[in-house]
């Protein structure tokens, strides 16, 4: 088991986000998070990357507990994450974005060859970053900076990747590119990942298992297969509305 | 009106905005790390001063020695004021840590009085004093150390921010300080580094003033301000806008004084201050802020 949570409990401020989460990834699976906006999808990932660290309850990785870590050690254990609404640093070039990714690979003094070895592979796998690898980031448009953000993620040489929303905000096209180097990742370098989406149906073809979360409990779970077929999730995720599951 | 003579308000006013441009890079620095303005930025510029006399006449260093020994203790004490005053309160609101900042000026300011009194202090300048005659002005050799040395600390830190990791860490940290931990960065750590490169440059700021201007265990409440002055006008930028905001504000000071009167030097500088906050709150060059998503 790469990563496990058991009754995780998060706060903010006094807001209880998260009551009692469990939830597990096997290595090599790829889990998504399905729920409506505020469920606590987004307060998930940020607690597995030490942003709202977890009030209460057992984060495990590799079966050790990482839920006292800050930030910078979860990377640095090979957990990254790419945040919601991309953030990349919009002032700085898309090498500079990159090269910041490989921040701890350059604290520890890892050979400048095998980073750049590393951006370029990047490129390889979005071709259009490297037609724009001069141009500063927040120059470029939405789908852009989304490669950009999971390129950045991905130069700190991830064991498990955390995607919240990549979708969002895209056009179909690019969704399905940015999908099809999620598949790329997992069937080529055996990455694990987590995905947070709002395009349920999306997700829910790309991935091996998945939770259902509501106002920040998991409500349901199981194969990505068996949900996609749940009448509930049908109802609420997919856009179908009652009278087409219950009238065919 | 001479032509000579605004020549030589311009010239000295240039060094006396260099010094200005150097505080305010500093205030930059920590504003961009932290999002707080640190007050105590002006009692850097001081301890540099007075951390050269203690080397000069107290240990009897020469002036080459004392100089550098200087700046390593005002960075040991800003790295001490980030550890001891900033650091365990980092879930304050940045009002919080301001006021902070200006409680640690008063402090600093009071722990010098009583070790240094309240005198006046002269440094010797670095090569002499004689006066070097341009086009009809004159300058001291005083005014071409400080216009070098600024020079070449603003080149210093550009190369740092924009070609080496750890300077595009602290703009990362400076844009977006969630998404530069989520990359591995250690905010904590760029936080202290901050204040120990803004320290160095304060201080380096206090010591190649003082021999023009003497220096005392006061010196840094206006020094201070003249350089927040100098940043505001640069909209916070820790590079070349916030330098071209010193120069402007020096030279505009000096002429003020020059040919109105000396009375107004200080007003000439917080009139500038007001007005940019009231007309440009983005600063001289900023543009407002515009978004792509």
């Amino acid at each position: 088991m790469l990563l496990r949570l058991k009754n995780i409990n998060t706060f903010y401020g006094k807001v209880h986000a998260l009551k009692n989460v469990s939830l597990h990834l096997a290595e090599g699976e790829i889990v998504t998070l399905i729920g409506a906006n505020g469920a606590g999808k987004t307060t998930i990932l940020n607690t597995i990357s030490g942003v709202t660290p977890a009030g209460s309850g057992d984060l495990l990785y590799h079966k050790e507990p990482v839920q006292a870590l800050a930030p910078d050690r979860i990377v640095k254990l090979g957990i990254s994450q790419v945040p919601e609404g991309r953030q990349v640093f919009k002032p700085l070039s898309v090498e500079d974005n990159l090269e910041l990714g490989a921040y701890l690979r350059y604290r520890n003094r890892e050979g400048k060859s095998s980073i750049h070895e590393d951006m370029e592979r990047i490129f390889t796998l979005f071709p259009r970053l490297e037609e724009r690898r001069k141009q500063l980031a927040g120059t470029m448009s939405g789908g852009e900076q989304q490669m950009l953000a999971i390129g950045r993620a991905l130069m700190a040489r991830p064991k498990l990747l955390l995607l919240d929303e990549p979708s969002m905000g895209l056009a179909p096209l690019v969704v399905q590119e940015i999908f099809c180097v999620l598949e790329q990742l997992r069937s080529e370098r055996g990455m694990t990942i987590l995905l947070v989406e709002q395009n349920a149906k999306a997700a829910l073809r790309l991935a091996d298992r998945g939770y259902v979360l509501e106002t920040g409990k998991v409500i349901l779970e199981g194969d990505a297969g068996e949900l996609i077929e749940n009448a509930e999730v049908k109802r609420a995720y997919l856009g179908k509305d009652k009278k087409e599951i219950w009238e065919r | 009106m001479q032509f000579d003579q605004i020549l030589q308000y311009s010239l000295s006013g240039l060094s006396t905005g260099a010094i200005y441009a150097l505080i305010g890079v500093g205030f930059s620095i920590i504003f961009n790390a932290t999002g707080i303005i640190n007050f105590a930025q002006g009692e850097f510029v001081m301890l540099g001063g007075m951390f050269t006399l203690l080397f000069l006449e107290t240990l009897k260093l020469p002036l080459w020695a004392a100089i550098p020994c200087a700046i390593v203790a005002s960075t040991v004490a800003g790295l001490l004021f980030e550890r001891l005053a900033i650091r365990p309160l980092r879930q304050a609101t940045p009002i919080n840590l301001v006021i902070i900042t200006i409680g640690g000026s008063i402090l600093i300011r009071g722990l010098a009085m009583l070790s240094w009194g309240k005198d006046t202090h002269a440094i010797p300048p670095f090569s002499g004093d004689d006066p070097i005659a341009i086009a009809g002005a004159t300058i001291l050799p005083q005014h071409l150390w400080i216009l070098a040395i600024t020079v070449i600390i603003v080149i210093v830190n550009r190369i740092y921010f924009y070609h080496t990791i750890s300077g595009k860490a602290m703009r990362a940290c400076a844009y977006n300080r969630r998404a530069a931990g989520l990359v591995g960065i250690d905010v904590h750590r760029m936080v202290l580094f901050s204040f120990i490169i803004s320290s160095a440059m304060g201080s380096i700021a206090g010591i190649i003033v003082a021999p023009l201007t003497m220096t005392a265990y006061d010196v840094g409440i206006m020094l201070g301000l003249k350089g927040f002055c100098a940043a505001i006008i640069g909209g916070m930028s820790s590079g070349i806008a916030t330098v071209i905001g010193g120069l402007l504000l020096g030279v505009l000071e000096s002429l003020g004084a020059g040919l109105i009167s000396s009375g107004y030097k200080d007003a000439i500088a917080f009139i500038i201050l007001l007005l940019i906050l009231f007309i440009r709150p983005q600063g001289l060059f900023g543009k407002a802020e515009s978004e792509r998503v």
